[in-house]
């Protein structure tokens, strides 16, 4: 076990290309770090750089304190799951398994030992004699991290291990990787362009943006304080809206209506012509059904909805809204960049199962303005991010994590048979 | 597929089946014939005689078939392994390396394939006879080299080209040293392609004859083709007809008992299930 700490990472290819430029992280030791972004952003790079499989053209990689830019991958002492697993055809499983240990020349008894505990640990037991080949693609995926378990690494590296299994599968196996790290402790490096695995795993998730470190926070922080508008808007799903806005004294001008900001927010807008505001789905409602006392803290608007879509336990609605151009062509580039394809300026709120707005009607609707944010259009800085009161989330945080870990080192012999039996918290993704 | 398709097909396959057989079959038939039996005029032999096969195995002519036989696979066998292991690692820094120069290598194994051998053997046989190689097994394994590398560079880089790169990657981060990556990795996942380029290396030295007959002159290093084509008949008078041919039997059964060995191993495939399918 080891903390990893990069300063001033950079990767630059041949042609001169910066696929990650100047990243510095601090890893703790123990703690589950996600890396997460869109398509070329740099996150597997990176990755690669810690593991050792790819070169770091400048910057200190330290895994345990100890500089490791020129050792080779082997002398790291790192394990990694790759995303098509990488498993050896011609060997078993046991023998996939318990390759690390035969490579570093451990006695056969122990070899024995080591991987029935390994298996006992992922339920590989009766397959220890098949060949990869004859596996499941859940079932690959465990001999995988089987093979990363099985010896004393110092870390484990993951490099979007569920992105080959379908939806309930990469459910279950999130909450086994998440159940199995505890337990270990081990520090994680988790690279991901799934935005439910990075909230639900990590401690802290660092969000990178073409070869940058956008922001380093934990899930909660990312969410409610994000630092820009690629965060925000790369953050939840369904994503934030971005209504275009005029500042007039406290109020904003949105599409959907005036928009009261607090004395603090009011002041950190000021001295912009044309803002945009970054409102969650589920910060709006179906106006008839929210409570009285709650009313107050927000602003009803009317609007048409297009299209409606209910879900059981929750109903989405979308209304298309208009935007000046300038906003219109950056909402665009943003989403491009995110990997998606915005058609049309649309808001998508959320609203109550049991609404009954109906598609293409008009619709009264109410929106809590206490937590929108005010981003820059031209920069897209955060002008409202109250960075206190998000440090304060991550070291929240942190502070479950620790207590956690306490728990689980003290207990860990314990509540071995629940930690085995407990599959009902697997969700679909 | 209607019937009718079905018997076109069969029919088709037939014929071409015969057409490639039916000269094994006249030789192994020529082969059981007696010298005065020979232009019986009819296919079969009027009567079936060991003769041929005694001659060369134990009678006259076993001096001259038994020790080229034991030429030709020393000197294929020494040659096709060489050539493997040379072609392997050639063909691995091939496939992965990104070097520069690697298109050069490839086209120049190229152009070697495709130079024709007849005009390169006289200037061999002279050099050869300067430095002593000439009428010596190494001095066929190294020619041999020159036909079987070419064809083993390009069908072993295909067959590593196929390999997924995490394969590699996965072993060195698991401990690895390259070499060991490359040992307990890459060649058993390989193997397929080893064999198959094995094997048809091995056919190539097993089947020349210009460099046989052209750079031996003894039995210390002729191998068999060059051999047949000294075979003589009891008197001058009688053609040994028969006798080359109970030799070209016995020659083609090695390469058919190797095929046949092999084949499971040739078939692709080993590399399902390293990732995901």
């Amino acid at each position: 076990m080891a903390s990893i700490e990069m300063k001033n990472i950079v990767k630059q290819y041949g042609d001169g290309f910066p696929a990650v430029n100047d990243v510095s992280l601090d890893i703790a030791d123990g703690e589950f770090m996600i890396l997460v972004g869109p398509s070329g952003c740099g996150k597997s790079t990176l990755l690669r750089m810690i593991v050792g499989l790819e070169d770091i053209t400048s910057g200190d990689m330290v895994i345990g304190g100890k500089r490791v830019n020129d050792l080779a991958p082997r002398d790291r002492n790192l394990s990694m799951v790759f995303q098509n697993y990488a498993l050896y055809p011609h060997m078993t499983v046991f023998e996939n398994i318990a390759f690390p240990l035969r490579l570093a020349k451990t006695p056969d008894d122990e070899v024995r030992r080591k991987v029935e505990e390994a298996s006992d640990v992922l339920e590989l037991k009766e397959h220890l004699e098949r060949k990869p080949a004859n596996l499941s693609g859940g079932q690959r995926q465990r001999v995988a991290m089987g093979r990363a378990i099985v010896r004393d690494a110092e870390a484990f590296l993951f490099d979007e291990p569920l992105s080959n299994l379908d939806a309930k599968l990469r459910g279950q196996m999130r909450t086994e990787i998440s159940r199995l790290q505890r337990r270990l402790g081990i520090t994680t490096v988790y690279v991901t362009h799934d935005q439910t695995e990075a909230m639900t795993l990590g401690d802290r998730v660092c969000v990178l943006r073409k070869g940058k470190i956008q922001q380093v926070a934990s899930p909660r922080e990312l969410y409610e304080q994000p630092v820009n508008l690629f965060v925000a808007g790369f953050i939840g799903s369904p994503p934030m809206n971005f209504l275009p806005a005029t500042p007039e004294g406290n109020r904003l001008k949105t599409p959907f209506g005036d928009i009261e900001l607090d004395e603090k927010r009011a002041a950190a807008v000021a001295g912009h012509d044309l803002l945009l505001v970054g409102i969650r789905p589920e910060y709006f409602e179906d106006a008839t059904l929210v409570d009285e006392a709650k009313r107050p803290v927000g602003s009803t608007f009317r609007a048409r909805v297009d299209v409606t879509e209910w879900l059981g336990d929750s109903q989405y609605a979308y209304i298309p809204y208009d935007a000046p151009d300038s906003i219109r062509a950056q909402l665009r580039d943003l989403s491009k960049e995110l990997d998606s394809e915005e058609l049309r300026t649309q808001a998508i709120v959320s609203i109550d199962a049991t609404s009954r707005i109906r598609e293409g009607r008009e619709a009264e609707f109410w929106l809590d303005s206490r937590k929108v944010h005010v981003f820059d259009p031209e920069t897209g800085d955060n002008l409202t991010r109250d960075a206190e009161a998000g440090a304060e989330l991550t070291r929240l945080a942190n502070e479950d994590r620790l207590e956690q870990m306490e728990d689980s080192h003290a207990g860990s012999r314990a509540d071995e048979g629940q930690v085995r039996t407990g599959g009902a918290t697997a969700v679909g993704s | 597929m209607s019937t009718r398709k079905k018997v076109l097909w069969g029919i088709g396959a037939a014929v071409i089946v015969v057409y490639c057989l039916f000269p094994i079959a006249w030789i192994v038939s020529v082969s059981l014939k007696a010298p005065s039996d020979l232009s019986n005029e009819s296919f079969l032999p009027s009567q079936v005689t060991w003769e041929n096969y005694e001659l060369i195995l134990t009678g006259s002519a076993s001096d001259l078939f038994l020790p080229a036989l034991r030429n030709s696979f020393g000197i294929c066998l020494i040659a096709t392994a060489i050539s493997c292991l040379l072609a392997m690692f050639a063909a691995y820094a091939i496939a992965r390396l990104d070097f520069p120069g690697k298109k050069l290598i490839l086209s120049t194994a190229l152009a070697v394939a495709i130079f024709p051998v007849i005009s390169i053997v006289t200037p061999l046989f002279n050099l050869w006879r300067n430095i002593g190689l000439y009428d010596t097994w190494p001095g066929l394994v190294i020619p041999y080299l020159s036909l079987t590398l070419p064809i083993s560079i390009w069908t072993m880089s295909a067959f590593f080209r196929e390999i997924p790169w995490e394969m590699e990657q996965a072993a060195q981060v698991d401990g690895a040293t390259t070499w060991q990556a490359f040992r307990k990795v890459i060649v058993p996942l390989a193997a397929p392609g080893v064999f198959t380029t094995a094997i048809i290396a091995f056919f190539i030295a097993w089947n020349d004859f210009i460099y046989g007959i052209s750079l031996t002159s003894t039995e210390a290093a002729r191998p068999v083709p060059a051999a047949l084509g000294l075979f003589t008949g009891a008197s001058q008078f009688e053609e040994p007809t028969g006798a080359i041919s109970a030799a070209a039997v016995i020659v083609t059964i090695p390469v058919v008992v190797l095929v046949l060995l092999f084949q499971r191993r040739i078939v692709a495939g080993l590399t399902n299930g390293a990732v995901k399918g």
